[in-house]
């Protein structure tokens, strides 16, 4: 069976990027075409980001009443053991993906976009086929097309997935526990998964290549998940490759020579990279820079009503970013007057404490050529923080320009700071100054006031520190 | 102490006045004999003049652009002993006065400018060791509103709107803290007034204009351009001239040239055509003094090469072509245009030229009008070679094509005459050959 579409916008590719990008062209009255051979929603919904989250949610709800057997703490105490049930937790995880699916689905509909499942392949810049399920093709004519097909989990030559070798999502999809998992790559995804099966009760070591985790973050903001993991058991080890599995052994090599690290599992976690393949791209006239596709600062490649957004046109590999790309490719479309120039992405790392950040840190505002000022406020001062249990080495940290207290970077550590990202983004992009930030009353006891507190110790007068 | 005022030599044959460049000096400066004080710009070159004593200036005579009479005061400078100023010079400092000051007939040292000249060539206007321009003042209170480069602060909302009314926001200043942009401000830039600037907030004002003073290199060229056009009823003629033969020789010689040998631009074919073509079109090569209605025909062909130069566009001038061989002209232009672009020309070679060549091929387009380089009759220009179909022997065939783009007096040059020349050097450029045919191309 054979249909053929024609449509003003063609989106191939149902993830943040691609299902934003096609609910505002149907908002603005473009007929719109999103083609997905897999569940909407993309990486982030289906393998990334909320079921990771959901995972490492329950992990520490785990570990947290774990705290409370024997003496307990908080004057709570539990008669026995919690224990952990992945296979539930997985059940309990796959409902929220779910229910966001389809949540997806009907708000695509609501927007009067044609959702097509299957396989894409381009013709060309303006036409593709889709092959569905049950042999069914699609033929499908669009003015504009715009390209949202995210990324995939880097293979390690000697580590290709499968077995027990995992990718993370494979990992997300466990029923049960491993006893020893080894994590390859210290970088966000790696930590995260890492930690939470940590808290799940597996023995977890973390093999990194080079000499540092979490590489987009400073020092001191890392400082604190080291002290976890090293509180915790968890066995990171730097410097040390992996070169292959077999027999329940994972070979790693350091400096010193060749070393087995006994294990069930292996979690591959070194990267992503986009995905150009097996979609047609070579049957498109279009430039690329690297390994992503070329597109300038209103996601237009370099064939005319081509569009790309997302993972796919380059770093940061986000879903935010590519939902902002998203609506606004599909605002160009419709003929607004739009580009992609966000003075700060901000980005969270869900490890133990969580990293928060927006704009430069110190260090790269140094690299930059600006001189700035820089004010610290410890999470052990502020009081929320404390009956949080979140005031532990955790810290917020506001960068602002010496000559005029701009903020150009705010970033924390801690429990819970992810929520603070909010106020972070919306300082940078308010284009505030250090005053603005003083002159804000923030609600007493929250963690916000810590925000306010790290202002005023910019400007030298910290109230509680 | 006495003071010793310094006149302006007497800088060159011919030269009644000259303009101030750039002072090396300013009063209250020690300077020793000899010094150099300050470069002085004639219709022929730039000239360093030193100082003849030692002393303390106390006076510099006018500024940069000021013209200065051979034999007016320069600089006044406090030197021991009596110094020079008795009491019949007349005493009074010179008036500092800039090339825009009104002229005062009264005092012989400050000459009207732009001085009514004999419409000097824009060649011999000589160096850029003169800057071309320079700044004043600022006639606005305020410039761009941010360093250049800084990226403009503003909210999301306000960066949405700006972008919808493809307004950028590197012009719109900001009175908000750190120079941020507010609504208002941008309000205020869409309706082309400074009302939302709150005072005292650090706003800067809307782009102003800034006065440039147009001194030097430029001023000469100005004049020179503006005398050209005015009094020379220009002729323009363009033709296209097949050069895929031409193009074929000129990379096969520069394949074979020596270390030594300059690598060959069209340029010298062009000048080696124009040696076999204008003596049969004399009228051509001459210069006209349209004052005394006498022209001057040559015999000898100076061909002017009109080249851009840092300070802008100057005429060093290849003398008597007639007698070169088409690689002595490939070194003399490549000499001459280095010369001219590192200010170091002399007077002699920028000027006397009886008829100029200017290119413009390297930045494509497909024909110019260029400007006659008075007294001179005519000037012919290349434009860009470019490969285009063409219809050969009932075939389209890819040829290579240059447009010769020309412009003649058409008080000296009739059209007829004109298009003659054209179409004599297109023949020869067309068979390369007869380039080097003398006596029977």
């Amino acid at each position: 069976m054979s249909d053929a579409l024609s449509t003003q916008v063609l989106v191939v590719g149902g993830g943040p990027g691609g299902y934003v990008a096609a609910i505002r062209a149907g908002q603005l009255g473009l007929k719109t075409v999103l083609v997905d051979a897999d569940q909407l929603g993309g990486t982030c919904l289906i393998r990334g980001c909320i079921p990771s989250k959901a995972l490492i949610h329950a992990a520490s709800k785990f570990d947290a009443l774990q705290q409370h057997v024997g003496e307990g703490a908080l004057g709570i105490r539990l008669p026995q053991a919690p224990e952990f049930d992945l296979g539930g937790a997985v059940h309990w995880k796959n409902g929220i993906v779910q229910k966001l699916n389809g949540g997806v689905a009907g708000l695509l509909k609501k927007a009067r976009v044609q959702v097509v499942s299957g396989w894409a392949r381009f013709e060309d810049g303006k036409s593709c086929i889709v092959e569905g399920d049950g042999g069914t093709t699609t033929h499908i004519q669009a003015e504009h097309t715009i390209i949202a097909t995210g990324s995939l989990p880097v293979e390690l030559p000697g580590l290709p997935f499968g077995g027990n070798v995992l990718s993370s999502t494979d990992a997300l999809a466990l029923r049960a526990l491993p006893k020893r998992l080894v994590v390859v790559g210290a970088g966000y995804i790696g930590m995260e998964l890492g930690m939470a099966f940590r808290k799940m009760g597996a023995e977890v070591t973390v093999v990194e290549a080079t000499d540092r985790m979490l590489p987009s973050y400073d020092a001191d903001l890392v400082k604190p998940v080291r002290n976890w993991c090293r509180q915790h058991g968890m066995d990171i080890r730097f410097e040390t490759k992996a070169v292959g599995y077999a027999d329940g052994q994972l070979t790693v090599q350091t400096a010193a020579g060749e070393e087995q690290l006994a294990c069930d599992k292996v979690l591959v976690t070194v990267g992503r990279r986009p995905n150009t393949q097996g979609w047609g791209l070579d049957r498109l006239v279009i430039d690329m820079n690297g390994p992503f596709i070329k597109v300038d600062d209103s996601c237009q490649t370099s064939m005319r009503g081509v569009w790309a957004i997302g993972d796919v046109v380059g770093e940061p590999m986000l879903a935010h970013k590519a939902s902002a790309q998203g609506e606004m490719v599909a605002e160009i479309i419709a003929g607004q007057r739009r580009k992609f120039d966000p003075a700060a992405i901000p980005a969270v790392c869900f490890t133990e404490p969580e990293i928060a950040g927006a704009g430069l840190s110190p260090d790269e505002a140094h690299a930059a050529g600006l001189d700035v000022v820089v004010g610290n406020f410890p999470l052990a001062a502020n009081g929320r923080a404390l009956t949080m249990e979140a005031g532990e080495s955790g810290f917020v940290r506001v960068t602002a320009r010496r000559d005029n207290h701009l903020i150009v970077g705010v970033h924390a550590v801690g429990a819970h700071v992810s929520e603070l990202t909010g106020a972070f983004v919306q300082a940078i992009e308010m284009g505030a100054v250090l005053e603005d930030l003083a002159g804000i009353i923030q609600v007493h006891p929250t963690m916000s006031e810590s925000f306010h507190e790290a202002a005023l110790a910019a400007l030298g007068h910290a109230i509680h520190a | 102490m006495g003071i010793y005022t310094f006149k302006l030599p007497d800088i060159g044959e011919g030269i009644a006045e000259a303009e101030i460049a750039e002072w090396k000096i300013a009063v209250g400066d020690v300077v020793a004999e000899d010094q150099g004080i300050v470069d002085m710009l004639t219709d022929k070159a730039a000239v360093e003049i030193e100082s003849p004593v030692g002393g303390t200036v106390k006076e510099l005579c006018g500024e940069a652009g000021s013209m200065i009479a051979v034999g007016g005061p320069l600089v006044r400078i406090e030197v021991e002993g009596d110094g020079n100023t008795a009491v019949e010079d007349d005493g009074e400092p010179v008036e500092t006065a800039s090339s825009t000051a009104p002229a005062d007939p009264e005092t012989p040292v400050q000459i009207p400018t732009p001085a009514p000249q004999p419409a000097p060539a824009p060649a011999a206007a000589a160096s850029q060791a003169t800057p071309p321009a320079t700044p004043t003042r600022q006639v606005s209170s305020g410039g761009l509103p941010r360093k250049a480069g800084e990226k403009p602060l503003a909210s999301p909302a306000v960066r949405r709107r700006a972008q919808s009314l493809g307004i950028r926001l590197e012009y719109v200043p900001g009175s908000g803290p750190a120079g941020r942009i507010t609504r208002q401000d941008l309000d205020a830039f869409v309706q082309g007034h400074q009302g939302a600037a709150s005072p005292g907030a650090g706003r800067a004002a809307k782009p102003g204009v800034e006065e440039i003073r147009i001194i030097g290199l430029r001023r000469r060229i100005a004049t020179a351009m503006q005398q050209a056009k005015q009094r020379i009823p220009h002729f323009a003629y363009v033709e296209e001239v097949d050069v895929t033969e031409l193009e074929a020789l000129r990379q096969h010689l520069n394949a074979q040239r020596r270390d030594d040998q300059a690598k060959l631009t069209m340029l010298p074919f062009l000048a080696r055509a124009l040696v076999i073509a204008v003596p049969e079109h004399p009228q051509v090569n001459a210069r006209f003094d349209d004052e005394a209605d006498v022209l001057h025909r040559y015999d000898a062909l100076h061909i002017g090469i009109a080249t851009q130069t840092p300070g802008g566009l100057v005429v060093p001038v290849m003398q008597h072509a007639e007698a070169k061989s088409l690689w002595d002209m490939a070194a003399d232009i490549r000499r001459l245009a280095e010369a001219a672009r590192s200010g170091k020309a002399s007077r002699e070679e920028l000027t006397g030229s009886t008829l100029t060549i200017t290119s413009l091929g390297a930045m494509g387009g497909i024909a110019s009008t260029p400007v006659i380089n008075a007294p001179e009759v005519g000037i012919i220009g290349v434009n860009k070679m470019v490969q285009r179909p063409m219809y050969l022997g009932g075939q389209l065939t890819p040829r290579l094509m240059m447009n010769l783009s020309s412009s003649f007096d058409h008080r000296i040059v009739d059209g007829w005459d004109a298009a003659a020349l054209i179409q004599r050097i297109k023949g020869l450029l067309e068979h390369p050959a007869t380039l080097f045919m003398e006596g029977e191309a």
